[in-house]
């Protein structure tokens, strides 16, 4: 039996789950980030993730791509242990080349968005297509010029990083994790880093890709956004899940009162 | 051509004259004076040069292309390029050495750091010199199968072994420094964006942070580049025919000290010059994404004249 086959059979994945986890916890020394969370993404929807800061909900995607690795419990993408293998009933740490193999099928945006300062966005775009993936440069700038097209850069392939806009290097950010061809996309607080104004042509991005069926899990202030665009929205405070539904309904009528001051104050 | 029209926010009437001012230089006494006394001292130095028949510079004139000179001028620079070279790789993996995750090779390149960094460079090349009276014979044998070679210390640890072995072992505690300083001074958003997108520890090192740590490391590597240049001139103490002891062997014939020492001098400074316009043109290559359109020679006017940044923004 495969690694993902026994993953799923023993922790009773659904098959349509993208992200699939099962009491995460997560501690640094003595002090508890998460703990415990239940939460299931499926394929082709959005989950926003919104909490006061220091909620754990930053924490909570890092461990998605294994940036962070768990304390304990059961996180699968794509019923699958990122940083793992399950075999007899343990957990085997994997190789440096196979968690490399996974990560790429993760992609993640950053709130500084991260590009790589001393390339081009072009250079940019196709390191990890060329490098991971073994994509021809040829092959990789033609996929490159269409994600470009697609955030509306075309004409920015042969600048650097420091001569855009906060919100034109976001889009960058997000066309380059889009040129791993990912399964899943983790985006940690998009637009905190941007002036208002550039706010705006993100989200736009963001809506887009919603709407193209990719799988996206949002950690977010923006809570037009997540009523517009999520498929589910979550509550999350002092490491744990407070609360989860459909959007709109969230919104309007929270449940707990932890959520219903919570909202009370960022609307 | 604008598409916004500024729009008139005081209220008074806009034909209103509104003069254009005339701004005055502030008087720099201070530096007046500097300029004065500088100028004077330079007069000064420059008139001993001229004046004093010691200096003998058509003696110096003389021995400037002499073959002996030149032989000592190349080891000089060929000692400079290989220990450098050697110089920058075990640094680099000292350096990754201190930044990896494990305590132990933390540890020990620490110590590395320390001791070689610690240790005057001339005793450490006497030390590597007269490796023989700690090791006799360098020899590797296997047990059952015998000894595979034996050489003399002596006859491998020749003075210019010696020196490129000594130099670049401590060479590298510095250079190990600068490029950890370099490694550090990478946001860690860089390393984490990389690992999302699937790239491994050493294409990450390679690919992203090593280029982008140049830029903090070219400067200071410059200047230990040069700085390594004259250490050379150490080598003289083990009778390696670098470009001081050449001169050294000429003087102590013909008693020329002064013209001999500034043929050396002169030699030195040739070279350090052109390291420096070559580190200019380094330092341009990996700073070019973050380079503003400036016109250097508006720099070096606004430098020379003492004017500070800001007041000559247009």
């Amino acid at each position: 039996m495969t690694s993902q086959a026994e993953s799923r059979a023993r922790f009773g994945v659904p098959a349509d789950a993208m992200v699939f986890a099962r009491s995460v916890r997560k501690s640094y020394g003595s002090l508890d980030v998460l703990k415990g969370i239940d939460l299931i993404v499926p394929k082709g929807s959005v989950a926003c993730i919104i909490g006061p800061s220091g909620s754990g909900k930053s924490t909570f995607l890092r461990c998605i791509n294994h940036l962070e690795q768990l304390t304990g419990g059961v996180l699968l993408v794509d019923g699958e242990f990122v940083g793992y293998d399950l075999r007899d009933g343990k957990l085997y740490e994997v190789k440096d080349s196979l968690l490399c193999k996974r990560r790429a099928d993760i992609g993640m945006v950053f709130q500084s968005f991260n590009l790589f300062s001393h390339m081009t966005v072009m250079e940019n775009l196709i390191e990890a297509p060329t490098r991971v993936r073994g994509m021809s440069v040829a092959e990789a700038k033609a996929s490159a010029e269409v994600l470009l097209a697609r955030v509306g850069l075309s004409d920015k392939a042969g600048r650097y990083p420091r001569e855009l806009s906060g919100g034109q290097q976001q889009r960058v950010a997000i066309a380059r994790a889009l040129a791993m061809n990912p399964k899943v996309l983790l985006f940690d607080e998009p637009t905190s880093a941007l002036d208002p104004e550039l706010v705006g042509e993100v989200l736009q991005v963001m809506r887009d890709l919603a709407e193209s069926g990719m799988t996206m899990v949002v950690v977010t202030h923006e809570i037009g956004f997540a009523r517009e665009v999520g498929d589910d929205l979550i509550f999350m405070d002092e490491g744990v899940i407070v609360e989860r539904g459909e959007p709109r309904e969230v919104i309007a009528n929270p449940q707990s009162a932890r959520t219903r001051e919570f909202l009370s104050r960022v609307l | 051509m604008s598409l916004v029209e500024p729009k008139n926010t005081t209220g008074l009437p806009l034909d209103l004259p509104v003069e254009e001012l005339v701004v005055v230089p502030r008087r720099r006494y201070g530096i007046w004076i500097g300029i004065a006394i500088a100028m004077l001292f330079a007069f000064f130095i420059g008139k001993a040069f001229a004046t004093n028949p010691a200096f003998d510079w058509g003696t110096a004139a003389n021995y400037l292309f002499h073959p002996s000179i030149m032989r000592g001028l190349g080891k000089t620079l060929l000692l400079t390029v290989v220990i450098m070279a050697a110089a920058i790789v075990i640094g680099t993996i000292i350096a990754i050495m201190r930044v990896s995750p494990s305590a132990v090779l933390q540890t020990f390149a620490s110590a590395y750091v320390w001791f070689f960094r610690g240790v005057p460079a001339l005793i450490q090349l006497i030390f590597w010199f007269n490796l023989s009276l700690l090791f006799r014979t360098a020899s590797l044998s296997i047990p059952g199968v015998g000894t595979i070679f034996s050489v003399n210390t002596n006859d491998f640890m020749t003075p210019f072994v010696s020196a490129v072995v000594a130099l670049s072992l401590c060479e590298a505690g510095y250079l190990a420094e600068i490029i950890r300083a370099g490694i550090k001074s990478v946001p860690h958003g860089q390393f984490e964006a990389a690992s999302g997108l699937g790239m491994s520890y050493r294409q990450i090192l390679r690919r992203i942070i090593l280029p982008q740590a140049m830029r903090f490391i070219v400067p200071p590597t410059g200047n230990e580049a040069i700085s390594l240049l004259k250490m050379t001139s150490l080598v003289t103490f083990i009778a390696v025919d670098d470009l001081f002891y050449t001169a050294q062997s000429i003087y102590a014939r013909t008693f020329e000290t002064i013209p001999l020492l500034i043929v050396v001098a002169f030699w030195y400074l040739f070279v350090v010059t052109v390291m420096s316009i070559g580190q200019h043109f380094l330092e341009r290559y990996y700073g070019r994404s973050d380079r503003r359109q400036e016109n250097p020679l508006i720099r070096l006017l606004q430098s020379l004249l003492g004017s500070r940044k800001g007041s000559v923004q247009s």
